[in-house]
């Protein structure tokens, strides 16, 4: 049974090997010529500002946990939509159960304001 | 697929999860001036899936693939579970008005937690347990933090939360251990592995302890009670006496039948573990707890003690006969614990002022004088607490004591007894107070909680009389448990 897991060794060794083996080619051999602009930390392609540990407005984390609550939805929408011809209608309805519960959630959440950003 | 019998067979359970999710919804619309409603709606949910179970009572089966079990010891546990949320949600009524934390989400996440609860009873397969115990977690850490932006509040939450998913990681790390021996979560399927010399032996016992320290936590014993005095002092006090009531139980359940069920050939080791956690349970919640002058943390570090107890009948559990006998007597003691701690959670909470973090013991001073009726009701819960004899909580404890005596448990006996002796220091001290120093405590508006009190020492009362019956009873409903 751990021959089926050699391959996948082998190809762990050889990325990690390979990897570092550039990065040392480059430092070895690689020409140097450093700007101030090629030094500064890389930020998406905009010119960076401020520091680096910002304060964050805590109205990002209530956004933050109601996306993540509704993402995992899709996550669970997935593996049900590709066995779906083969469970039938009782699929369907389950399906529909866990949309329900989480319209449930979302009128909380929107009659409670939490989707108001003032 | 599931069919109609696999729902009628967790009707309680559906029931009452339906009814939380609509009065998530309900409430909204309920103005902040009203919320009674949201209370009653709750308690009628209750009594509705305490009906439900009422009417299961009796019947066996298994659904879902064998994820669920109903058998005489989920149902008992299940109404023991949904009459400790009636309980939770009359002391709370008038403390959270008073507190002015009149939030409606309160009930919702108590019907959640209590579901949570039911379905740990019922669990019949490792990831039943593991998600039961996280839907009956969760809300409790929200709960804990309830009367958030108080200080004490929050830490309560906070530390409650942190070492809670501490040890749900630790559950299911031995959940993995067990299915890397056996290759089975479903308790079927793991026993037939372990019968058919298929599991590997070492990987079930690293699997078994792990699972030991998950349930620990849940119980709070006493490596494992670090959480408990501030989780208990920090929280709403209607919280608190859920938690040292239903939590316990809802964790004793799940570890009396995992141990039962899939670990009786590591009971030489375990028994010896058991007996370690037991003994030191005992020790520490019983000594600990005369220092204390904070009611709440008193009452935290006796329900350290009493998981000692209720673990002590435990430790013989390797003796089929003497497993049977140890799951009827520690049922009976959560009943006995039951109605003893709301008991006193209610005296204390229907004197409890806004804002306060728990009452002192001189604050209890002149109650027997000035409310005969509370006064009564704490001297009876102290007198169970202790186990004077011819009470409830001495009923529980004879049956637990015996059982020990059975399994050939005598040292761990007599450290049961001498610690029950030296409990009796700090139970008859809060008694010496009410009825022996002159003072005026104050009830607050709001009888709720003084009913409870006084439905709670009536239970005691008159269940001292009958306590063969009511040990029958729960003997007779575990018989057909595996």
């Amino acid at each position: 049974m751990l021959n089926d897991y050699l391959p996948i060794i082998i190809l762990l060794v050889l990325a990690t090997v390979l990897g570092f083996l550039v990065l040392i080619i480059g430092a070895l051999f690689g020409p140097r010529r450093p700007t101030q602009r090629k030094a500064a930390p890389y930020e998406s392609g905009m010119i960076p500002y401020g520091p680096g540990t910002r304060r964050i407005s805590v109205r990002y984390y209530l956004v933050a946990v109601l996306f993540i609550l509704f993402d995992i939805e899709t996550v669970f929408f997935l593996p049900w939509a590709v066995v779906f011809r083969q469970l039938g209608w009782f699929a369907l309805i389950e399906m529909l159960v866990f949309i329900g519960i989480l319209l449930i959630g979302f009128v909380y959440v929107w009659k409670k304001g939490a989707l108001e950003w003032e | 697929m599931p069919t109609v019998n696999d729902f009628l067979l967790i009707l309680p359970e559906v029931v009452l999860l339906i009814w939380a999710l609509l009065i998530l919804l309900i409430d909204l619309w309920i103005p902040d001036t009203k919320k009674y409603y949201t209370a009653v709606l709750s308690a009628a949910g209750l009594v509705i899936s305490a009906g439900c179970a009422f009417a299961l009572l009796g019947r066996t089966g298994s659904a879902f693939s064998n994820m669920v079990v109903l058998d005489g010891f989920s149902s008992v546990l299940s109404i023991l579970f949904l009459l400790s949320g009636l309980a939770a949600v009359a002391l709370a009524y008038d403390y959270l008005k008073r507190n002015a934390a009149q939030r409606g989400e309160y009930y919702t996440l108590l019907l959640f937690s209590i579901a949570g609860m039911m379905l740990m009873a019922s669990a019949n397969d490792l990831i039943m347990v593991f998600l039961s115990l996280e839907l009956l977690s969760i809300p409790l850490y929200i709960l804990a933090g309830f009367f958030r932006p108080r200080l004490a509040s929050e830490e309560a939450a906070l530390k409650y939360f942190l070492l809670g998913a501490f040890s749900s990681a630790i559950l299911l790390f031995g959940i993995a251990w067990i299915y890397g021996s056996t290759g089975h979560t479903d308790f079927p399927g793991i026993v037939a592995s372990i019968d058919g010399g298929r599991a590997n032996y070492l990987l079930l016992l690293i699997g078994a302890g792990l699972l030991l320290v998950g349930f620990g936590f849940k119980i709070g014993v006493f490596p494992f009670h670090m959480w408990v005095p501030d989780t208990y002092q920090g929280s709403p006090s209607s919280i608190g006496a859920f938690m040292t009531v239903a939590t316990k139980a809802a964790g004793f359940a799940a570890l009396l039948r995992v141990f039962l069920v899939l670990f009786p050939a590591e009971a030489p080791i375990m028994a010896g573990i058991l007996w370690g956690l037991s003994a030191a349970s005992m020790i520490f919640g019983n000594t600990v707890a005369i220092a204390q002058m904070n009611m709440k943390r008193l009452l935290a570090y006796s329900s350290i003690a009493n998981a000692g107890y209720i673990l002590m009948a435990f430790v013989p559990y390797g003796n089929p006969v003497i497993a049977q006998e140890a799951v009827s007597s520690a049922l009976f003691y959560l009943l006995a614990y039951a109605l003893t701690s709301f008991g006193a959670w209610a005296v204390m909470i229907a004197l409890e002022p806004a804002e306060s973090d728990g009452l002192l013991l001189q604050d209890f001073s002149g109650l027997g004088r000035k409310y005969p009726w509370l006064g009564a009701a704490l001297l009876i819960s102290m007198l169970s607490f202790i186990g004077v004899p011819l009470t409830m909580g001495f009923w529980g404890k004879f049956y637990l004591f015996k059982t020990a005596v059975d399994g050939s448990q005598i040292p761990l006996v007599l450290i049961g007894l001498l610690t029950s002796l030296v409990s009796a220091y700090y139970y008859l001290r809060i008694v010496m107070f009410a009825y022996f120093k002159p003072g005026e405590p104050q009830i607050q508006p709001g009888r709720w909680a003084s009913v409870v009190a006084v439905i709670c020492a009536a239970g005691i009362f008159v269940l001292s009389f009958i306590p063969t019956p009511v040990f029958q009873f729960a003997a007779q409903m575990i018989m057909g448990m595996k």
